[in-house]
């Protein structure tokens, strides 16, 4: 009998896969084409502290195995998830959930956080350092070392739950990043957000995406994903949560073997909205595959 | 929203780049005019959304433009081939609106959604008037289509090649009509929407990156609230659109 159970920053999950934030709305969406009580958890869509209409479309741009969205952080704001988002997510999924957190100053990342933390549902705050896609916050907080420790110091002394600090791959030293993390307090750090990328339309003679460069994920950027988690996880002593591109059982079992104790499914949702219940409906027999009995004894085997 | 496999009975050019394909497979989320189905296409990231052009029983029409790789490669397809498809997406237009008198408005590849609308209206008694724009004559199709449904038929051609010569606005002022359904390029709609004297829905596009509401790709602004074009949309009431620029 195969064992898909892990822990994460002390809390069990049934299997490892959580849906990524911005791919898998607040759940109820999805909840009509099949019971998402068959993941582990999911991380809800990217939110402020206020409301956020986000970038101008065309926000959607086509690549080779992946895709660019420059969707920036259209959320409805922490007040309207609480109140109207967070009852509907309630009513079809019954496990602690992951609540994503954005924000354009410590203040912001703080207030929100301090928000969401009240909230029954929710288990872990995933603190986003590295959103691409708008300016003056997201990613800035994300580059640097200094200013992602005071991200997680400023949101650890208004909360209580875990906090996991989502990290940019667009930076060039990422081990020194976690670690400063890691440092400040993080429970974990979850990895990576996508990687900054453009498209230029031949008969525009412009590029596609109307914010000109956007966040570049899909199954393309799998490897540089495992590459990371797997640098991040050999020098930090609490969980990754790996993600970029995974699309199958297999690559859960890869992102595993890197270091990561559980895995997000972001851009292949969008493609298949039932791509993550099938990662897990497959994931006993490709552990049957490779002799994989636990799948706790294979976080960073490689 | 369903996904299903469809089976090709059909895929023949209609134009130098305008193809038809016929599917079989179950159409049961399709429930409105107007809704969309979203393709997916080996070699392909994201699916290739295409409006339906009429659905009858387990048969799916799908009339599309080559436009790029996508549906260059759906071109090529052949009888017997299956394709990957979400159907039932997005909300499709009212019926309900329509009055005694319809007017159905469509501009190159927005005309086929019109279809399957001209159909159903015209099946619950409805006079229904239907004016399709094109640049020149040889991109003209499904006129005949039409008019075998009883609709009554106008041609326009922005060079006057065939029929009325200018856009589908120049055709509009001739016929009296209780309710507008539109569907084309967004220029096309603004025109619409401007010499329009009734209420009316309009039909909008925009890149999208999952077609059924989870990614936000697709968000417009409306004077009713932010809109998923793939979700809410793609038909929006004349009333609360809020144009850009």
């Amino acid at each position: 009998m195969a064992e898909l159970k892990v822990n994460l920053c002390g809390i069990e999950l049934d299997n490892p896969i959580i849906p990524a934030s911005g791919c898998f709305g607040y759940g109820y969406e999805f909840a009509e084409l099949y019971d998402i009580n068959c993941l582990g958890t999911f991380s809800f869509k990217g939110t402020t502290k206020d409301p956020r209409f986000g970038n101008p479309t065309p926000r959607i741009a086509e690549c080779t195995a992946g895709m660019i969205n420059a969707v920036g952080l259209q959320n409805p704001g922490v007040e309207k998830v609480i109140s109207e988002e967070l009852p509907k997510l309630k009513q079809c999924f019954h496990k602690p959930v992951m609540a994503n957190v954005s924000g354009f100053s410590v203040e912001d990342y703080a207030y929100t956080c301090e928000k969401l933390d009240k909230e029954e549902q929710v288990g872990w705050l995933e603190v986003n350092v590295s959103c691409p896609n708008v300016h003056g916050g997201g990613m800035s907080f994300g580059t640097s070392p200094e200013a992602a420790a005071e991200v997680v110091r400023a949101v650890k002394a208004v909360t209580t739950k875990p906090v996991i600090i989502k990290l940019s791959p667009n930076v060039t030293d990422i081990v020194a990043i976690a670690k400063a993390c890691e440092e400040a307090g993080a429970y974990g750090i979850s990895l990576i957000n996508t990687l900054l990328g453009m498209r230029i339309d031949l008969n525009k003679k412009a590029p596609v995406i109307a914010n000109k460069m956007g966040g570049f994920s899909g199954s393309a950027i799998f490897p540089v994903a495992v590459r990371m988690v797997y640098q991040v996880a050999h020098a930090v002593k609490i969980p990754v949560v790996g993600m970029g591109g995974v699309t199958t059982a297999e690559d859960v079992i890869e992102m595993m073997m890197a270091g990561a104790t559980a895995v997000e499914v972001g851009a292949a949702n969008l493609v298949n909205p039932y791509a993550s219940r099938d990662i897990v409906a497959d994931l006993p027999r490709v552990m049957e595959k490779y002799k994989i009995e636990k799948l706790i004894d294979i976080i960073g085997i490689a | 929203m369903k996904q299903g496999l469809f089976t090709i009975i059909e895929n023949t050019r209609l134009t130098d780049s305008v193809w038809k394909m016929r599917l079989v497979g179950d159409t049961s989320a399709i429930t409105a005019p107007g809704q969309f189905v979203n393709i997916l296409l080996e070699g392909k990231f994201l699916r290739r959304p295409i409006s339906v052009c009429d659905c009858e029983g387990d048969e799916l029409t799908l009339v599309y433009k080559v436009v790029g790789g996508g549906t260059e490669q759906m071109s090529r397809m052949e009888r017997g081939q299956t394709l990957d498809i979400l159907t039932g997406l997005g909300n499709g237009y009212d019926l309900t609106e329509s009055g005694d008198a319809p007017l159905l408005l469509g501009g190159g590849v927005g005309v086929p959604p019109l279809y399957m609308l001209a159909k159903k209206l015209i099946e619950e008694g409805k006079k229904v008037s239907v004016v399709v724009g094109f640049n020149t004559a040889s991109e003209i199709f499904y006129e005949e289509e039409f008019k075998a449904l009883g609709a009554n038929v106008t041609v326009t051609t922005v060079d006057g090649s065939y029929g009325i010569k200018g856009f589908v606005t120049n055709a509009m002022d001739n016929i009296d009509y209780t309710h507008f359904y539109t569907c084309g390029p967004e220029p096309m709609l603004r025109a619409v929407w401007r010499a329009s004297k009734t209420d009316g829905q309009l039909s909008f596009e925009e890149r999208m990156g999952c077609g059924f509401g989870a990614c936000m790709g697709c968000s417009c602004k409306t004077l009713t609230g932010y809109k998923r074009i793939c979700k809410e949309g793609p038909v929006m009431r004349k009333e609360e659109i809020l144009w850009q620029n």
